[in-house]
């Protein structure tokens, strides 16, 4: 992976950075002893490390401000950093760049029931939301994976999903405002407890924005009161193509349940060996619908998938007997990429979307890849939206299969756009998918969004090197190339 | 304006605003026109006419995905929509009840362009929330992308939240896909008669609070629910609060049962079917209760819920003027008789203290462009939105004037 080359004038001012950014935060804030940078050299893509120049652990929004304006001011790059679980690489340090990191902003600031409204600090674990408003019955909704560890910080930047965004949305869908500093150190608030902000939607511009147009220092997100009822289907299919014409005839029968998942034969093995949560051995594939809501409303849906899966050919139905069960559904799926890595070395795990009734056709498709690649492929998936989550088995310490991984890997995302999907559902581009980005988009589309990143941040300091495989001065990217000096179209109607 | 120019391609727009660009020439961009009167006037030296670009291009009900041209009437996709019993769930408003223009929906690409949700928006999320990808030409003349077709997407910046709510002053939309979903078997609204404005946001909060997956909850004091052209309400003989509650049958006859037991204690029950229920949202969700005749300045509040009574109530201190409520007590509609300053200071003075934002949606075209429309910025993000404005159209030739004077 080819980053950008450091600049060496910032790293002979190593020592001089250190002094100014230590006197911005006072005490342990600033770290820059080689062994204790080695806990911020990767995200989660360890695939990749760098230590960066340094790292500074900011406790407010002023310190954040002085810390960008000092960067700014002196030219240092920034890359942001919420509790380091991207998948992308989105927190990859750069060698010359100084590594910020949120985990000190840690603070509910306000539990609002009233306006069912939780403010946050960025470096509040998503769980910890949920936990501080579950006593009156609420939850926040989008629940990714590393929902235990992951910031809600970071879940902005990222715009995180989760196995229950088919029906409650994710991240962008969730949120009601924030508080970010500019990179010259500016701070602007955008939303807050009331709904579409007005003006430009810069709340729903950064969501998503991989730490490239600004830090966010406080989050206000919308809670919701838990459903009165969850209850878990396990349907078991003898093809893939039968398991996705039954998630064609769900959504098609107007049902959108709160989650459905896939997995199939290698991962339910996995899975099933792992936790042991009940899983049918002997089927290709495995869904698993969620339904909540009212009793009534679930029973009567229950009822409804139980007639559609006999239709397309379910080889077993069990619905979740209680909540004990529900959880041991569901422990199954969210160990799926662990209870893999207990078989293999090292797994590669993909993240592009497709419409959803190509599903048969790219799972076959990547079969034939993984047998042309000679690595083994499990999958897991967001079957209700489309969004694959296609697992690479490899071994590191096998020169060359790294590589062969991350080739397999682009054939797939390459395979999502030809589809009409797209590279990322939920990951991020990270670094790990920059080079790609050329195949969803045009040299004049990537022109067009890095036009918005001269907007915010015109000197490209904040987390360079992400996202775009191209960087562009925002000078080169404004100029206008006029050549017509008069209305050429004559065919173009006038009144 | 010297004249209209009315593109048939996208490969024409991209014509056309580069001959603006070079020419010193500014565009009004147009779908139907209906939302001419939303927002400040257009300062623009000629028209530029879409509705040439029409059609639905693609549309797969199963995939809850469809596809059209910018200027496909809205009548166009919910037709299209009801026929496989599908809808957009953000409840698109028509604003043409307001502006007496009899002109319909409007088209798909204003809807995006001016982000107007109905009652649902707290519930389903706004138009924002649904649009997943389109096609633009930029104010510099090149045509750009993105987004997709496909639901769950953080492949590079989301430019579809911001070209939507951006008046046309980024891009001129061409190609739009959206998100579309079920449209609920069963409807049903909960009422409470009688209840205060303080009380009914107690009300609302309480319906909203529980696990009813409540889809619409607005309140109509006494005056305003006299206006109402569902006998039910106009008769009730005082305020009305309605909750709304959809989805399959059983459940929908479960969740009023409990939402009845929760709200008693508010007032007097009833509950309006399914013929009358679809009448009542749409009048709370077009402003149809302000309609009157045509003079009366209406004003479009966002706010904290809990808030939204005592906003109200400062607003009505100031001003001689009617309000209503949707959103759970989030969204404020105030009608009041026209000022030549449109009361903003009481209006957006009575923001202070919970934050929130005010629209101005109608009144005349010299008070709008007088007194600002949207909610105006604090320094450093109007001077960053300035920087973005620039960002796509930095010779000001799309809509210019359209959203803040001078942008």
């Amino acid at each position: 992976m080819r980053m950008p080359e450091p600049d060496a004038g910032v790293i002979s001012r190593r020592s001089e950075i250190i002094a100014a950014l230590g006197a911005i935060v006072a005490g342990e804030g600033v770290i820059f002893d080689d062994d204790e940078l080695g806990a911020y050299e990767c995200d989660g893509l360890t695939a990749y490390r760098q230590l960066p120049l340094l790292v500074v652990l900011p406790e407010t929004t002023e310190q954040v401000s002085r810390i960008l304006d000092f960067c700014h001011l002196n030219g240092v790059k920034v890359v942001p950093r919420g509790a380091g679980t991207s998948l992308s690489g989105g927190a990859l340090p750069l060698a010359d760049a100084v590594t910020l990191g949120l985990s000190k902003f840690n603070r509910i600031i306000e539990v609002d029931f009233g306006n069912r409204a939780v403010v946050a600090q960025p470096g509040v674990t998503n769980l910890a939301i949920t936990a501080a408003v579950a006593d009156k019955g609420f939850y926040y909704a989008p629940d990714p994976s590393s929902q235990i560890a992951c910031s809600i910080g970071g879940n902005v930047a990222e715009n995180a999903g989760g196995v229950h965004c088919l029906k409650y949305g994710l991240t962008t869908n969730n949120l009601l405002g924030l508080e970010m500093v500019l990179i010259n150190g500016e701070v602007i608030r955008l939303g807050g407890k009331h709904l579409d902000g007005g003006g430009y939607d810069l709340l729903g511009l950064i969501t998503g924005s991989e730490g490239l147009l600004a830090v966010i220092t406080e989050v206000t997100v919308r809670i919701l009161k838990e459903p009165q009822t969850a209850r878990a289907v396990l349907l078991g299919f003898s093809s893939n193509q039968a398991a996705g014409d039954c998630v064609a005839a769900v959504i098609g029968s107007g049902i959108i349940p709160a989650a459905m998942e896939m997995m199939d034969k290698p991962a339910i093995h996995a899975a099933e060996d792992f936790i042991h949560a009940g899983y049918p051995l002997d089927v290709e594939a495995l869904l698993i619908v969620e339904l909540d809501g009212p009793e009534a409303e679930v029973t009567y849906l229950i009822e409804r998938i139980e007639a559609i899966a006999g239709d397309v050919g379910a080889l077993g139905v069990r619905v979740s007997w209680d909540e004990n069960e529900r959880q041991k559904f569901w422990a199954g799926r969210k160990a799926a990429f662990p209870a893999i890595g207990r078989i293999t070395p090292d797994y590669y795990c993909m993240d592009g979307t497709i419409p959803r009734h190509r599903l048969p056709e790219v799972l076959n498709r990547t079969a034939e890849m993984s047998d042309r690649y000679g690595l083994r492929l499990a999958n897991v998936f967001h079957a209700g939206d489309g969004n694959l989550h296609p697992l690479i088995l490899y071994d590191a310490n096998v020169p060359g299969e790294l590589e062969k991984a991350e080739d397999f890997g682009a054939d797939i995302l390459r395979l999502c756009v030809e589809v009409g999907g797209v590279l990322t559902g939920e990951h991020g581009v990270g670094v790990e998918k920059r080079d790609l980005m050329g195949e969803m988009f045009s040299e004049d589309d990537m022109k067009q969004q890095q036009r918005v990143k001269c907007a915010f941040d015109p000197d490209g300091l904040l987390n360079p090197g992400k996202v775009y495989p191209t960087l562009h001065r925002c000078v080169e990217l404004g100029r206008l190339h006029v050549s017509r000096g008069q209305l050429r179209f004559p065919d173009i109607p006038r009144f | 304006m010297s004249e209209s120019l009315g593109p048939n391609s996208a490969e024409q727009v991209i014509e056309a605003v580069q001959w603006a660009v070079s020419g010193n020439a500014s565009f009004e961009v147009l779908g139907s026109g209906s939302k001419r009167p939303y927002g400040r006037p257009c300062q623009a030296s000629q028209a530029l006419d879409l509705s040439a670009l029409s059609g639905i291009g693609l549309y797969e009900p199963e995939e809850l995905v469809m596809g059209a041209a910018a200027a496909t009437p809205l009548s166009e996709i919910e037709a299209a929509l009801a026929e496989h019993s599908q809808q957009l769930a953000f409840e698109p408003m028509n604003l043409s009840a307001l502006y007496g223009g009899g002109g319909g929906a409007g088209t798909i690409g204003g809807v995006i362009a001016c982000n107007l949700s109905g009652p649902r928006r707290p519930h389903a999320g706004a138009a924002r929330d649904h649009l997943l990808g389109f096609q633009a030409v930029s104010g510099r003349g090149e045509v750009f992308k993105s987004g997709g077709r496909v639901v769950k997407n953080v492949t590079g910046f989301d430019l579809s939240k911001l070209i939507t709510g951006s008046f046309g002053t980024l891009g001129v939309l061409t190609e739009i896909t959206f998100k579309v979903l079920p449209a609920p078997q069963k409807l049903r609204t909960v009422l409470v008669i009688g209840a205060g404005d303080g009380a009914a946001i107690q009300a609302m909060n309480k319906a909203l609070q529980s696990a009813c997956e409540v889809s619409g909850a607005a309140h109509l004091p006494a005056a305003v629910a006299a206006g109402c052209g569902v006998d039910r309400v106009s008769r009730a003989g005082g305020a009305v609060t309605a909750i709304r509650v959809e989805g399959p049958a059983p459940s929908v006859d479960a969740r009023c049962r409990t939402l009845r037991g929760l709200l008693e204690e508010f007032g007097e029950m009833g509950q309006l079917s399914s013929g009358d229920s679809m009448a009542l949202w749409r009048q709370v969700r077009d402003a149809v209760f302000f309609a009157g005749d045509g003079q009366s300045q209406v004003w479009r509040l966002s706010v904290p819920p809990a808030a939204g009574a005592e906003t109200a109530a400062e607003i009505l201190d100031a001003i001689d003027g009617r309000v209503y409520y949707d959103w759970g007590g989030g969204l404020l509609w105030l009608a009041m008789a026209p000022l030549a300053d449109a009361g903003y200071k009481a209006v957006r003075g009575a923001l202070k203290a919970s934050g929130g934002h005010a629209t101005l949606v109608r009144a005349s075209d010299e008070v709008r462009a007088s007194v600002p429309v949207l909610q105006p910025q604090p320094a450093a993000l109007a001077a960053l939105t300035a920087r973005i404005k620039d960002a796509f159209d930095p010779k000001g030739v799309l809509n210019p004037g359209r959203m803040y004077e001078g942008l």
